[in-house]
């Protein structure tokens, strides 16, 4: 008999990315009603899909929610997607998908959803890449792993506070660049393929973070990257090589 | 049930596949890369994996050391919380129940803590570690296992959602309670059963 509870078991190795918040397991329970009200088209490929969720109890930038489709004879379909809008977006939410080539609910989403239509959602879910707004932000994103990123973009210019946060996101044209016209000063796109005149085209580099890892805040970066499993590869790897702490760098793979 | 209109699903009704569990579907080819952290630079003369906790004998095993202990592997199907499955996918290593039975956990023993060289943890049930049920593997099909995907090698519960199959496995620390881990803490079900859709707390 022990008279306290256990200690709980501590790795010898410090995990890469405690978790920051107490994901609420209410919310990420319950499956709710989400009615689309609104189709903005981003890009050729993406577009996002606005929902009001009466019952959406919150949420903190960078978290995901999960989607649940419904076939006639019961079959259903769900995935994982990143919250594009802010917290502050009261009772309603916003995702931005990419439409993936014999993608079933992205195929459905960009094929046959129209406002008026309801889906079922839970969360959110997930704690780990959350952005409560309390440290500096260093923000690497490709793709539409750029969308959980926005979300804190837009939460700090809502809530006008002077965090520092950066946002560097890659796309492969200024085409094809997610949210192009929302970006200000605090955000460098960097793109892979066509860059726009005067611009040279070239994957994210070293000299991109530099700038950033040579002269980081007092309290240091807090590091989220991302996009598909090898831009978080790339990006992580010239993360750690300029000196970022592998505890400080947070990574979302898609899948 | 709420059905959403004009959705069928990817295949007709009745032509779905018995091997998937329910809400989830079939990832194909594809094997997607799931970690919250910076793949570690691991080689495999650095790799260790050590049992202890309430065992008769805590012990580590070096890399070579554990390729001495008899070959088992798994052939089957693998299910991700994010909703994908893989199937007849092939991992070679050795049973977990070859390590506990030489580390030999006490009769109070219950549960486990998995935890990986980068610091990740999850929470089993000592019943979902046993009886040729786990392994310690590094070998995918006819390879090595990639390190994106936990090589040089990793623990593989192929009939739990796979955050529990703890990639760049460590260790595992035999309790006498079930304590959760990274995921669990984060709102993940402590189980994480596929067949009975164990995704979320509560579920």
């Amino acid at each position: 008999m022990t008279e306290h509870p256990p200690e709980p078991f501590v790795p010898s190795t410090r995990f890469a990315v405690p978790g920051r918040i107490v994901a609420s397991n209410r919310a990420a329970a319950t499956w709710q009603p989400a009615r689309l009200v609104e189709v903005r088209r981003e890009t050729a490929r993406a577009s996002t899909f606005r929902f009001a969720v009466p019952g959406w109890t919150g949420h903190l930038p960078g978290q995901h929610l999960m989607v649940r489709l419904t076939a006639a004879d019961g079959y259903v379909a769900q995935r994982h997607y990143s919250i594009a809008s802010p917290p502050a977006d009261s009772g309603h939410v916003e995702l931005t998908l990419d439409h993936v080539e014999g993608g079933e609910v992205s195929g459905w989403f960009h094929r046959v959803a129209r406002p008026g239509d309801t889906v079922e959602v839970r969360g959110p879910l997930s704690g780990f890449f959350a952005w409560p707004g309390d440290r500096p932000a260093l923000l690497l994103g490709a793709g539409s792993g750029v969308v959980p990123l926005m979300s804190m973009v837009r939460d700090r210019r809502l809530r006008g506070t002077d965090v520092p946060l950066r946002l560097l996101v890659s796309a492969r044209t200024p085409e094809e660049l997610i949210y192009a016209d929302e970006y200000r000063d605090e955000t460098t796109p960097v793109f892979t393929r066509v860059a726009p005149p005067g611009a040279r085209p070239g994957r994210l580099s070293a000299a991109h973070l530099e700038p950033y890892l040579a002269r980081p805040p007092a309290e240091g970066w807090e590091a989220y990257v991302c996009g598909s499993n090898g831009f978080a590869e790339h990006a992580s790897r010239l993360l750690v090589a300029l000196g970022q702490p592998v505890d400080r760098i947070r990574v979302e793979r898609f899948g | 049930m709420t059905v959403t209109r004009g959705f069928a699903g990817r295949s007709p009704a009745g032509e779905r596949d018995p091997r998937l569990p329910p809400g989830q579907y079939d990832a194909g080819d594809s094997w997607p890369v799931l970690s919250a952290e910076v793949t570690p630079d691991l080689t495999a003369a650095e790799w260790t994996f050590r049992v202890d906790g309430l065992v008769a004998e805590a012990r580590t095993w070096s890399w070579e050391e554990a390729h001495t202990l008899p070959r088992s592997g798994y052939e089957g199907d693998i299910h991700c919380v994010t909703s994908w499955s893989k199937f007849g996918v092939r991992f070679g290593g050795v049973s977990l129940d070859t390590f506990l039975d030489l580390a030999r956990p006490h009769a109070s023993a219950t549960h486990a803590v998995a935890y990986a060289h980068t610091g990740y943890t999850t929470n089993l049930p000592l019943s979902d570690l046993t009886g040729g049920r786990a392994w310690i593997a590094w070998e995918f099909g006819d390879g090595p296992l990639d390190p994106a995907h936990g090589g040089p090698a990793r623990l593989v519960v192929p009939h739990l959602y796979f955050w529990k199959s703890v990639k760049w496995i460590a260790g595992l620390r035999v309790l006498d309670h079930d304590e959760p881990g990274f995921w669990e803490r984060n709102g993940y079900h402590a189980r994480g059963n596929p067949w009975d859709e164990e995704r979320y707390a509560g579920d």
